[in-house]
């Protein structure tokens, strides 16, 4: 008797340790296949770091034919086209969450709510296609210019990211109990003084962390912009201008690249960005949000 | 005015905007559906799935080099990372658990989630596409694998941790070795949420453009050689919809329709099994 359960019990214990083993190796593969994407950045970086310095950052004259590297175009269009999208998209996702969690009559909630959520796994390539056919018209119509512009990127990043912001605010604002609701309706209070007094001090964190997410998502997205934002690497006060961002001049450009200093500017974009939007979603992650829903 | 009215005046301005913004949000978001299912059924025929690309202008042209390739990228990518992305799960829900090592995984996964995905294209190109010395169909597949890795590992730890303790202490007070309480107990227990996690994660990366577009690039015919660059229906959609060329942009509204079709789909479908888990 005791021999054969030894005998089973040395195979499952082999077992075991190869199942542990395997799954722990596989979970920590993760932590180095970071680490080891930030050294590649970095690594391919560095003939740009030495040649340009911390003129990368400050030139505003991106001239690959002479050689001339300036990010600071680039960047200026991805803060602006960023902040002109969460001008226009956070009232909206704030006033659509409202909706969906107090306003919404009990039959709509589900259905509007899911179609938020459907929205926003529409791949962002189809929202640009739509920007380029639809909404660059409207824009040329409006104010002038080629219609390819920051402004336009703007709008179509802001609608890109409007569903998944409306759907992360709602489910943070969602986490407020019940029974606090339903005292301060018992207590006389208004729909507007529930959200205010008690929806938003719950879940201020929630809300303000779910804000900071969408934001580093459009910090990092492509496609909804390279469409409409024109690629073109100048500074300029008038949203009506074709500009660039990070992602729209990598896409742009990364296969064009001819030349090693070329590519290792490249690379130094790619890695600012990642550096950028890392941050940003760190700080809504761990300042914010702590724990825990899956982020999809 | 009596404080009262004041409330209930403030209040309905403010519903009256939160419903207005609902209605434009929703507008916009319907706006471009419905382009998308008039101008992909518009496109929508019999060639597209049995033509290859052709120059514009070309009567017999279709998607079917695009569609083969997204079939075999995404499908390369969801072979390699579902079964790492649900062992690395495992780790996180059943061995590591609130250790140290287990939260920082977790926290870098969940920030990878949400990282730009044109960098890991960045990445890829350098490990990858630049020592082969040329575009290929495994590069795209392997930055694919990258993004899909952390979705998969999160839903899985998440959809473990869902399974009752007192079934895996069943398990293990009748003698069975953690590994089979895991495969045998846990797994069969979490199998709906396990499966909207592939789901899900197959439906982001079939989406995505940005780390295709230096990896895997593009190829106008059909090659299901994954040495070779390869076409993806998001890289091709992107090319044909900024030419000039009125039918290729068509074949582009036909790939942004089929693709949006396919991943709602999955999108739907992971839901559907998630609710009926909660149903049980």
């Amino acid at each position: 008797m005791a021999n054969i359960l030894n005998g089973r019990d040395n195979l499952s214990i082999i077992l075991d340790k190869i199942f542990a083993h395997t799954s722990k190796f596989i979970a920590v593969s993760i932590l180095l296949l970071v680490a080891w994407i930030f050294t590649v950045l970095l690594q391919h970086s560095m003939e740009s770091i030495t040649a340009l310095g911390f003129d990368f950052v400050t030139e505003t004259k991106w001239a690959p034919n002479l050689e001339k590297f300036g990010a600071l175009p680039a960047i200026y269009g991805s803060v602006v086209s960023t902040f002109l999208a969460m001008i226009l998209a956070v009232p909206l996702a704030i006033g659509v969450a409202i909706y969906l969690s107090e306003l919404a009559p009990a039959k709509l909630k589900t259905p509007v709510g899911v179609s938020i959520e459907l929205l926003a796994a529409i791949p962002s390539v189809v929202y640009g296609m739509w920007g380029l056919f639809y909404f660059v018209p409207i824009v040329r119509d409006l104010v002038g210019g080629i219609g390819i512009s920051m402004l336009t990127a703007g709008i179509v990043l802001s609608i890109m990211i409007l569903p998944f912001m409306a759907a992360v605010t709602r489910d943070a604002m969602d986490t407020t109990p019940d029974i606090l609701k339903e005292s301060a309706y018992a207590l006389g209070g208004t729909r507007w003084d529930v959200i205010k007094d008690i929806i938003i001090p719950y879940a201020k964190a929630g809300i303000i962390g779910s804000l900071i997410l969408a934001l580093g998502r459009a910090i990092g997205e492509t496609m909804a912009v390279t469409f409409v934002m024109g690629n073109v690497h100048q500074i300029s006060m008038d949203l009506t201008l074709p500009a660039t961002s990070i992602p729209v001049t990598l896409a742009n450009e990364f296969t064009e690249a001819s030349s090693g200093l070329y590519y290792s500017s490249l690379f130094q974009l790619s890695l600012l960005l990642l550096v950028i939007s890392f941050t940003i979603i760190s700080i809504a992650k761990f300042y914010f949000l702590r724990r825990k829903r899956v982020g999809l | 005015m009596t404080h009262t009215t004041k409330r209930i005046i403030m209040n309905n301005i403010v519903m009256t905007l939160s419903t207005i913004s609902a209605v434009i949000g929703m507008g916009f978001l319907f706006w471009i559906l419905g382009i998308l299912v008039i101008n992909g059924v518009d496109a929508l025929t019999w060639t597209i799935f049995s033509q290859e690309g052709a120059p514009p202008g070309y009567e017999n042209s279709g998607l079917k080099h695009a569609l083969i390739g997204q079939l075999l990228i995404v499908g390369a990518a969801t072979v390699v990372g579902v079964p790492l992305g649900i062992l690395a799960g495992t780790y996180l829900s059943e061995y590591g658990q609130k250790a140290k090592l287990a939260e920082t995984i977790r926290d870098i996964s969940d920030i990878m989630m949400s990282a730009p995905s044109i960098v890991i294209g960045a990445f890829v190109y350098a490990v990858v596409v630049a020592p082969m010395g040329h575009f290929s169909g495994w590069a795209g597949s392997i930055a694919l694998t990258i993004i899909m890795l952390p979705i998969i590992l999160r839903t899985t730890d998440d959809m473990l941790n869902l399974v009752p303790s007192t079934l895996r202490e069943a398990a293990f007070a009748l003698g069975a070795p953690k590994y089979k309480v895991i495969i045998q107990v846990v797994y069969r227990g979490a199998k709906a949420g396990i499966l909207t996690g592939i789901l899900l994660g197959v439906a982001r990366v079939a989406g995505e453009t940005a780390p295709l577009l230096f990896t895997s690039f593009n190829d106008n015919f059909l090659n299901t050689d994954m040495n070779e660059p390869m076409a993806s229906l998001t890289v091709t959609m992107y090319n044909y919809a900024t030419s000039p060329y009125e039918d290729w942009q068509k074949l582009g509204w036909a790939a942004a329709f089929i693709l949006s079709m396919f991943i709602l789909t999955l999108n739907i479908l992971g839901k559907l099994f998630l609710l009926k888990k909660k149903g049980r």
